[in-house]
């Protein structure tokens, strides 16, 4: 194993959550997406702080994005509760009344 | 280093990107619920392999244990039971599929043409102590604006999630009498 076979990983695990951002309606599932992209960039973000630097700062940064990961999460789900609550649906194309 | 660690360490591998691609493709929405924690689960490992036992610990902790009960319970709470085998419409499949795979074919080429300056040897050493120190110590700021950015997501999401329109009076807050 080696830097180049995380990254690739860590492309990998990009491209697997923009496909499902890209097609998904579901709200809930475009929030999957998301969080698998979080993933791959904090991939990233250690195994440069692993191989390359070698100091902790990579790590640290990686907490602060599972912190905010959570705090999106959980404000985007009760969004999306609400959204099912006013529209009964929680698809992202139905939710289109603000546009002029 | 080869041998099992190698071996486990290209299981821990397949596990990942397969889950992520049955995320990205499974019907179901429970199922790709499913799959996104057997991803989230191999990306613990994978922090295992790179010395970061606190960030896999955390992983575990915040990502199984909480994003995805979260996601589970917003799939629940926002399908009827009886429709749940079509509650994942997809579309623009094939137009998807070219510009993640073509970006995907990009990312690979440069991060395998690209030498980085990787320094030899690797160290394995506890990483929870230096994080909690530089925590309290060099990144304090950053770390209290995480605490009231969480406390602040906090009140907002249940101030979201309560049903509207009782505002005041009988509202679901209150003692029981």
């Amino acid at each position: 194993m080696g830097m180049d076979k995380l990254l690739v990983i860590g492309a990998a695990l990009f491209c697997c959550g923009l496909y499902t951002i890209l097609t998904r309606r579901n709200a809930v599932a475009v929030l999957m997406g998301v969080e698998l992209i979080l993933n791959a960039a904090n991939v990233n973000f250690v195994a440069f702080s692993h191989y390359v630097s070698r100091v902790i700062g990579g790590q640290i940064f990686a907490v602060f994005v599972i912190v905010l990961a959570a705090a999106e999460a959980a404000v985007a789900l009760a969004i999306f509760l609400r959204l099912y609550a006013t529209t009964g649906t929680v698809e992202v194309d139905t939710a289109d009344e603000l546009k002029g | 280093m080869n041998g099992p660690a190698d071996l486990i360490f290209y299981i821990l591998a397949a596990l990942t990107v397969g889950s992520a691609i049955l995320v990205a493709i499974l019907p179901n929405i429970v199922y790709s619920a499913i799959a996104l924690l057997f991803a989230f689960a191999g990306v613990a490992g994978l922090y295992v392999f790179l010395s970061a036992d606190f960030l896999a610990a955390t992983q575990v902790l915040v990502y199984v244990g909480g994003i995805l009960i979260l996601i589970l319970f917003a799939v629940f709470l926002s399908h009827r039971i009886s429709d749940v085998k079509l509650s994942n419409p997809a579309r623009f499949h094939w137009q998807a599929a070219f510009i993640c795979l073509s970006l995907f074919g990009v990312l690979s080429y440069t991060v395998v043409s690209t030498s980085f300056p990787v320094k030899p040897g690797t160290v394995y050493q506890p990483s929870t102590a230096e994080i909690g120190e530089l925590l309290m110590t060099r990144y304090l700021l950053p770390f209290e604006v995480a605490s009231v950015l969480l406390l602040a997501a906090l009140i907002g999401a249940a101030l979201l999630s309560r049903p509207e329109g009782r505002k005041g009076t009988s509202s679901d807050m209150e003692e029981p009498k």
